[in-house]
Parts: C-alpha cells; structure tokens; sequence
C-alpha cells in the first residue's frame, strides 16, 4: 500500500484561486527598483528638495506673485506685439521650410520615377533618392532649438535666426511626409501620364496633386500648429517672440508677467489648435 | 478649330465646383496676406543672410566644427551625459505613465451612468499640463529644483503627463464596455471592474502610448539642457557658449547619433511587435 497523502492536507487557500502568473509577477516587483536605481542615480531624484525650506521659500515667493497676472496696459500691448511676432515666426518659418521641401520631396518620392515604371528604379536615381532622404533626415534629427542656437551665433539674436531654424527641421519634416503621401496616393493617373510622354511635372500637377492636395495641406496646416508651439521655445536661446520675453521675466522672478504669458501662451496654443482644426475640417 | 466651335455653356464647371474653386481662391488669398503681414512685420535679415558677407563667415563658422574632440577624456563625459538625457526621459515617462493614469480616471466617462463630476476639471488641468511645453516647464522648475537633470525629469513628466492622461482617458473611455457590463450587473465594485475588465483591455494600448512617448521624450530631453536642465543639450549649450567648437561638433553628431539610434530601435521593435 502506497501511503499516498491526499491534496486536502496541502495547507493554503483553495488552488482555483491560486495566481499561476505569481512568479512572474514576483520577478517582475524585485527587477523594477534594481532597474530603477540606476535611473534614480543618474537624474539626480531628489524630490524632497523640494520641500526644503530655503527652495519653499524660493518657489513660494515667486508663485504667490502669479496671483494677480500683471494687466498694465503697456505690458499687455507688449505682450500683444510679442505674440504676434511668435505667430508671424511660425508662418515664414514653415513658408520657408515648404518652399525647400516640396522640390526635395519630388526629389525623394519614388512615384514619379519614370524608371521604375517598368519595374526596377534605375541605380542612378535610386542613389538620389537614398541621398535627398539622408539629407532630410539629417535636417529634422538635429531639433529645431539646436539650429536656433547655431543660427543665433550666424545671424545674431532676433527673429531671424528662430525663422531659419523653424524653415530647417520643417523642411526636414515635411520633405519626408510629402514623399510618403505622394507615395501613398493613387499613382494611376500620373502613371498613366508619365507612359504616355508627359513630363514629370506635368504627371505631378495633374496627375498626384489633384488626389493627394487635401491631405498635403492638412499636413502642413497641422505643421504650423506645431511651429507656433515651438517658435516659443526657441525665443528661450534668443530668437525673439513671447520665449524670450518669458524667459526675461523668469530670470527677475516676475512671477505675475510669467503669470501673463503663461495664460496668453496657453489661449494661442488652443487658439492655433481649434483654427488648425477648422481649416482640416473644411479641407476635408 | 474643333475647340472654337464649342460654346462657352459646354466648358462651364457644375456650380458646386465652382464654389469650391471660388473658396480655394478665396483662402488662398487669405493665406497669403497672413503671411506678407507676418513677413512684414518681423523686418528678418534673410538678405544680410544670404549676403556674401555672411556666407563667408558662417563659412568660417563651419570650418571650425572640424574635426570634432575625440579625445577619451571628452567622449567620457559625452556618454555619461547621453546616458544622463536617456535616464532623464524614461524616468520622466514612467513617472509621467503612472500619474497619466491616476488622472485620466477622473477625466474619462467610465460608464455611461457615470456622472464623471471630476472630468471637466481634470480635463483642464490635463490641458494646462500639455499645453505647456516641456522646456517652459524646465524653465520654471529651475527656481524651485535648481540647476540639473531633476529639473529636466520633472518638466517632462509633468507635460507627458498631460499628454498621456488625455490619451489614456480617450482609450479607457473607448474600450468595449461588454465585460464591464457584465460584471457592474453582478454587482461588483468600480474599483474591481476597472482592474479585472477596463485595464486589461486597454492596457497594450496605454504601454504602446507610453512608449511612443518615450521616444518623443528623448528628443526632448537632449535640448532640455539648454536652459540648464542636465543631458547633452547643457554640455552643448555651456561648450557652443565658449565657442568650443570642435567639442560642440562631438555633441552635435553625439544627438544625432542618439536620435539615430532611437529611430532604429523603434523601428524594430515596431516590426516585431506587429509581426
């Protein structure tokens, strides 16, 4: 006789609600803070700074003075000019940027090979395909506040140098998107003009424009929402616009002008998103 | 001339085309007076730019970023500083995931008798959070965190948090609702249907946003520096100041190199993922 012992004398909760994932999720709660650690290390996360009395002190006396915004007339009025020249910044910049990008997107769009019409893209053409897409992707990996820096020491602090460098990494951006929507639209028209003899602007203007124009604007009208986001920014190196006057204030601890900007800030923001909006409804 | 004898009436568009062409027409023109007011008003150098003068010089300017400091000692620091902007924005993401979801719990409409009282301040305060941009917020926690990489993590977290709150609270919102019907009908408390039948569902959803976020942040986190908030962007900042050039050259193909990097990891991982 085998002294087999039954399952009831096992001790424990009853095995239906047992966790058959436990191991795993146990694993997992001791691997977090040993991954943790050193990111902890790294980013210097010491949050009860924070909390120390001299930082409090700090912080305290600069967000009571948000309350009330700072309403004078001169301010607003400057405020005003300020915003508008981040609005204006954006628009020539991403001008700027379209008139670079479209001739580099009909570049580097494979649609209007006329090689590959017949299967494979000749070599030449292909190498520069590859060679216009490298070039854009270098444009738009180095970030826009990185060119603003280079450029502030090229052409000196103003608009200038935040226009140059909005015009740049856009260019970058929407080279790339405009090759892919040509790519992606429907290239029997143009095809078709392309075997019968047209030119390859020709093919482009009557042929991929007419499909694809909507989605082409709806980028770029999106783009320009983005741009006004970031020509804010980039007024912080010095390219002029409502950035650098918030960074002004910052640095005297105005907290009732950063109070301002801060709001007329967010008020452009959703302004620039709803009218983003609205046009790309409207274009369809 | 067969294209003489053809009557004006023949070539005449549908009228609703010709609304459509009058209102393209008419933006167009829109458009364009925005931007010849914006040109205008912002009196740019783009001649002095493109003047022989500075051509010359920015000639100069680039000659100088040749050859980049390659020297051991330097690239040490670049590491530890890449190493530093990669730290700064997955903590800033993962901290930025968790309170995304404390928040967007407020801001969503669980169910369809949900009163969701909280969503619309929740939804403002989401808002406010993005609507502010990461560098704005590193700007403004430098007075109360001071100069360094805590700074730069708080600001992402904070306008990721934003962010993600918003897309999490529209995935939650979007999840079927069958599974929580079913077990709100038997009686079962919000807290555990949220966990055994709303997060499950959307949970592949949230990480895939998380994670895309966390590639928007590393690009974010190397210019964070430059108003002083750690990484490489502060390195670049402090050298291009001095005028080191070669050594801001290292910097400058060290971000590309990162950006580089993350483009490809997130393009393989994205095949396998999908594969």
């Amino acid at each position: 006789m085998l002294n087999v012992a039954p399952l009831s004398c096992h001790p424990g909760p009853d095995p239906r609600l047992r966790d058959p994932a436990w191991s795993s999720r146990l694993a997992l709660m001791l691997a977090l803070p040993v991954l943790l650690w050193p990111l902890l290390v790294a980013t210097e996360f010491r949050p009860w700074l924070l909390w120390q009395p001299e930082s409090l002190r700090l912080s305290g006396r600069f967000l009571s003075d948000f309350w009330p915004p700072a309403h004078g007339a001169d301010f607003l009025l400057l405020v005003a000019q300020e915003s508008w020249r981040t609005v204006a910044m954006a628009t020539v910049g991403v001008f700027l940027g379209l008139l670079l990008a479209a001739p580099l997107a009909l570049l580097a769009s494979s649609s209007l090979s006329v090689s590959a019409l017949s299967g494979r893209m000749a070599s030449g053409p292909m190498w520069l395909r590859h060679a216009v897409r490298l070039l854009l992707a270098v444009l738009r990996s180095v970030p826009e506040l990185v060119w603003a820096l280079v450029f502030v020491r090229v052409v000196g602090l103003g608009p200038t140098a935040g226009v140059l460098a909005i015009a740049l990494s856009y260019a970058g951006m929407l080279g790339k998107v405009y090759a892919e929507i040509l790519e992606s639209s429907d290239r029997h028209a143009s095809a078709t003009l392309l075997r019968n003899g047209c030119g390859r602007l020709q093919a482009f203007c009557y042929g991929l424009l007419p499909t694809s124009a909507a989605e082409l604007t709806s980028y770029t009208v999106y783009r320009w929402e983005c741009a006004i986001r970031s020509s804010v920014v980039l007024g912080f190196v010095g390219a002029g616009g409502l950035g650098q006057l918030l960074d002004g204030s910052m640095k005297m601890f105005n907290g009732a002008e950063v109070a301002t900007m801060l709001l007329v800030f967010m008020a452009l923001v959703a302004l620039a998103d709803r009218v983003s909006a609205a046009l790309r409804r409207w274009l369809g | 001339m067969t294209a003489g004898t053809r009557t004006d009436q023949s070539i005449a568009l549908p009228p609703e085309w010709r609304a459509a062409r009058r209102r393209l027409a008419w933006s167009s023109a829109a458009a364009l007076a925005f931007l010849l007011a914006s040109w205008i008003t912002l009196d740019l150098q783009l001649a002095v730019f493109l003047s022989a003068d500075s051509a010359s010089a920015m000639r100069h300017f680039v000659a100088e970023f040749y050859p980049p400091d390659l020297s051991p000692n330097f690239l040490r620091k670049v590491v530890s500083a890449a190493w530093e902007t990669l730290a700064m924005s997955a903590l800033g993401t993962l901290l930025a995931a968790v309170f995304g979801l404390l928040l967007a719990l407020p801001a969503a409409r669980l169910h369809a008798g949900d009163p969701a009282r909280a969503q619309a301040p929740t939804r403002l305060l989401l808002n406010a959070l993005r609507s502010v941009p990461e560098l704005v917020w590193a700007a403004l926690l430098l007075i109360s965190a001071g100069l360094g990489p805590f700074a730069g993590t708080m600001a992402l977290c904070l306008h990721t948090t934003g962010v993600l709150g918003r897309l999490f609270a529209e995935a939650i919102e979007n999840a079927p609702q069958g599974p929580a019907r079913a077990l709100r009908a038997q009686g079962v408390g919000e807290g555990r249907i949220l966990l055994y039948a709303t997060l499950p569902q959307v949970t592949p959803q949230l990480l895939s946003y998380t994670l895309y976020r966390w590639e928007n942040n590393i690009r974010a986190a190397s210019v964070l520096g430059v108003v002083g908030a750690g990484g490489l962007g502060q390195m670049l900042a402090f050298h291009l100041g001095l005028f080191h050039m070669p050594r801001t050259a290292t910097l400058l193909l060290a971000m590309l190199a990162q950006v580089a990097l993350v483009d490809a990891m997130s393009w393989l991982s994205r095949r396998w993922l999908t594969r």
